[in-house]
C-alpha cells in the first residue's frame, strides 16, 4: 500500500488554492495502490482549516495547533514526526515559496530523496515517475526514483478537490522543540501598491526581456498611450528597475484578467503565465515561435517587436 | 565575517534545438553563470564593501570547463573560489539534491562560513532545494527566497524579506549562521570591470576531489534518475498573423477595434 502524507498551505488566515490541489495529487498517488491519503494542517486556525479540507478522497486529517503563521522549523519538526508515526511512502508538499522553505529540510532530515516542482506523478507503489520541466519549460523530463520520497507539486497543475469527505480529524501531538526555532516572522508587507492597479485595466501592454534595454521602454509606453492602455511587465523588467514593482504580472506580482493582454517580448515562463492566463484574449509578439507564451496565446506575431510595436503605435496615433 | 556563495554554471538552450537521449544536443547549448547566483555573489560583495564581511569565497560543483564562468564571480569581487569535481561525477545526468548537499556540507565544514548565500534555483534544472537542504544538513538556520537583506547583521541576526506569492513579503529575523537563498531583484548585479577581470585570473581557484573534502564516492550516488526528455506537446491553437510588420500590426489593430478596446 502506498500511503501519502500531503501538507497543506495557508497564509494570514486563509488556505491557499494549492491545498485543495494537493488533495487531488495525493489521492491519485494513493489510489494507484489503494493506500490512504493523510493531510497535515499545521499552525493557524487548524480546526477551521480541517473542516474546509475534509473533501472527497481524504482519509485522515492531522492538525498541529502551534502558532498562527508559517514557521519552517515548526513545519519541519511536525512533518518529520508525522512521517515517523504514519510511515507514508510519499510526502507531498506544495512547490510554493513556503513549501520550498521546509520540504528540502524535511527530505534531508528523513534522509529521503526530493523531487521538486513536479507537474505529473505516477507510481506503482515502489517506483515513482515524476514529470517536471527543465530549461524554463523548453523540455519536460521523466525522473524515476525507487522507494519513499518527498515530492513538491506545482500549483494549478492538478484540479482542486471538491465535495464533502468523511475523513477522521485528529489533533496530532507534535513535540515542537522551541530551542531549535531559529527564525521569527515579524510581519508582512504588501508590495507593489501605488498609483496604478494593473489588475483593473481592460487592456494591458506588457513588456518582457525582449525589449533589451531600459532606453527602449518608451516604445511600449507610447503604444500604451496610443491605445489608452496600461503598461505592465514580466519579472526581469522589474528586477532591473526599469518599471516599478506594481507593474509586475505573475506569481510574485499581480494576477490580471484584462480583455486583451498584449505580451511583447515575453517568453512566458510559468511564473508569468500564472498571472495572466485568465485574460480574455492574449496576443503575443515574439521572434521565437516556440516560446512557451505561444501555448496560451490566441493570436501571435512572430516578428521583431522593434518593427511591429512602432507600426501599431502609428496606426492608433 | 566570512561568506560562502554557491555558484553554478548553467546550460542555456537556443530557441531551436534537438534532444539526444536524455540530453539536449551539445551544439544547441551555451553556458552562463546561473542568474540567481549572480545576485547572490553581488549581495556578498556588497556586504564586503560595507565592511560586514571580511572574505567572500565561492564554491561550485563542476568540471574544468566551467572555470571561465566561475572566474566571472571572482572578477566581480569574490576573493577566491573552490571547485569540486571528481571522476566519479563524470557522466552523471542529474546530480540530485542529496548529492549536492553532501558535497557542499563538506566544504562548509572546512570553510566554516558565518553566512552561506545560494541562488533560489538554477536556471536549467530549477530544483530550488539545495540551499535549504544544505542548511538542515549543517545545522544552520535558513531562509528561502530572500529579496532583501539588512546589511548590519547586528547581534548575529539577519533581517530578511522573503518574497511570497501575490506581491506579499514576509519580514523574518534569522539567527546566524544561516543559509539564505537569494531571489533575483535583491540588488543590481554589477558588470565585471576590466581590472576585475584581470585580477580574477590571479585569484586562487582551488580544485578539490571528493576524497580531498572527505566525501565518500558511494554517498553521492543520485537516487533520482532522468529517464526521458522530450519537447512538451504544444497545446497551442494560436492564430499566427503573417506578413510585414505593417501588415501584422494592422491585423492586431483590427482585432483591438473589433473588441472595442481601442479606436
Amino acid at each position: 500500500m502506498t500511503d501519502v502524507l500531503a501538507v497543506t498551505d495557508h497564509r494570514r488566515g486563509d488556505l491557499r488554492d494549492v491545498s485543495y490541489e494537493i488533495i487531488t495529487a495525493g489521492r491519485e498517488l494513493a489510489d494507484e495502490t489503494g493506500g490512504n491519503l493523510h493531510l497535515a494542517v499545521i499552525s493557524g486556525t487548524v480546526d477551521e482549516f480541517a473542516d474546509d479540507l475534509n473533501r472527497e478522497g481524504v482519509d485522515a486529517i492531522h492538525t498541529v495547533d502551534h502558532g498562527e503563521e508559517f514557521n519552517h522549523d515548526v513545519y519541519t519538526q511536525a512533518i518529520s514526526q508525522l512521517y515517523d508515526e504514519l510511515a507514508p511512502q510519499y510526502v507531498v508538499a506544495p512547490n510554493s515559496v513556503n513549501g520550498l522553505d521546509y520540504a528540502p529540510a524535511v527530505a534531508n532530515e528523513l534522509d529521503l530523496p526530493i523531487v521538486t516542482d513536479t507537474i505529473g506523478l505516477e507510481t506503482d507503489g515502489e517506483t515513482l515517475l515524476a514529470t517536471r520541466e527543465m530549461y524554463g519549460g523548453k523540455v519536460e523530463t521523466t525522473n524515476e526514483l525507487e522507494g519513499a520520497a518527498v515530492v513538491t507539486i506545482r500549483s494549478a497543475e492538478w484540479p482542486k478537490a471538491e465535495g464533502t469527505g468523511d475523513a477522521s480529524i485528529e489533533a496530532f501531538d507534535a513535540e515542537i522543540d522551541e530551542d531549535a526555532i531559529g527564525s521569527t516572522v515579524t510581519g508582512f508587507e504588501e508590495v507593489g501598491g501605488g498609483d496604478v492597479d494593473i489588475s483593473e485595466a481592460d487592456v494591458l501592454v506588457s513588456v518582457g526581456r525582449g525589449i533589451e534595454e531600459e532606453d527602449n521602454i518608451p516604445l511600449i509606453e507610447d503604444l500604451a498611450e496610443a491605445l489608452d492602455a496600461t503598461v505592465s511587465s514580466s519579472r526581469p523588467i522589474v528586477d532591473n528597475g526599469w518599471l516599478p514593482k506594481n507593474r509586475q504580472v505573475g506569481q510574485s506580482g499581480k494576477v490580471v484578467t484584462p480583455d486583451v493582454y498584449i505580451a511583447i517580448g515575453i517568453s512566458g515562463a510559468v511564473q508569468h503565465v500564472a498571472g495572466m492566463k485568465g485574460s480574455d484574449t492574449i496576443v503575443a509578439i515574439n521572434t521565437d515561435p516556440n516560446a512557451p507564451i505561444m501555448d496560451i496565446a490566441d493570436y501571435a506575431i512572430h516578428d521583431d517587436l522593434f518593427d511591429v510595436v512602432p507600426a501599431l503605435t502609428e496606426e492608433f496615433q | 565575517m566570512k561568506i560562502l556563495v554557491t555558484v553554478k554554471e548553467v546550460a542555456t538552450v537556443e530557441d531551436e534545438f534537438e534532444i539526444e537521449g536524455t540530453e539536449i544536443a551539445s551544439q544547441y547549448l551555451g553556458a552562463d553563470l546561473n542568474e540567481w547566483d549572480d545576485y547572490a555573489v553581488e549581495e556578498a560583495v556588497q556586504l564586503q564593501e560595507n565592511g560586514i564581511a571580511d572574505e567572500v569565497v565561492t564554491v561550485t560543483i563542476g568540471p574544468e570547463d566551467c572555470e571561465q564562468t566561475i572566474r566571472q564571480a571572482l572578477a566581480k569581487g569574490a576573493d577566491r573560489a573552490i571547485r569540486v569535481w571528481d571522476d566519479a561525477l563524470e557522466g552523471v545526468d542529474l546530480l540530485d539534491v542529496n548529492a549536492k548537499t553532501e558535497i557542499l556540507s563538506a566544504v562548509v565544514e572546512a570553510e566554516e562560513p558565518d553566512l552561506v548565500l545560494t541562488g533560489v534555483q538554477a536556471g536549467d534544472d530549477s530544483f530550488g532545494a539545495t540551499g535549504v537542504s544544505l542548511a538542515e544538513e549543517i545545522g544552520a538556520q535558513w531562509g528561502a527566497v530572500v529579496n532583501h537583506l539588512e546589511h548590519d547583521l547586528e547581534d548575529g541576526v539577519a533581517s530578511v524579506r522573503r518574497e511570497l506569492e501575490g506581491g506579499v513579503e514576509e519580514l523574518t529575523e534569522i539567527d546566524l549562521p544561516a543559509v539564505l537563498t537569494i531571489q533575483t531583484g535583491i540588488n543590481e548585479p554589477r558588470y565585471a570591470s576590466l581590472r576585475g577581470i584581470r585580477q580574477a585570473q590571479r585569484k586562487e581557484l582551488d580544485v578539490q576531489a571528493l576524497a580531498d573534502i572527505g566525501v565518500d564516492e558511494g554517498t553521492i550516488e543520485s537516487e533520482l534518475e532522468l529517464t526521458e526528455m522530450y519537447e512538451p506537446e504544444s497545446e497551442s491553437d494560436v492564430t499566427v498573423w503573417e506578413g510585414s510588420a505593417d501588415e501584422t500590426a494592422a491585423e492586431l489593430g483590427e482585432l483591438l477595434r473589433e473588441k472595442g478596446v481601442a479606436q
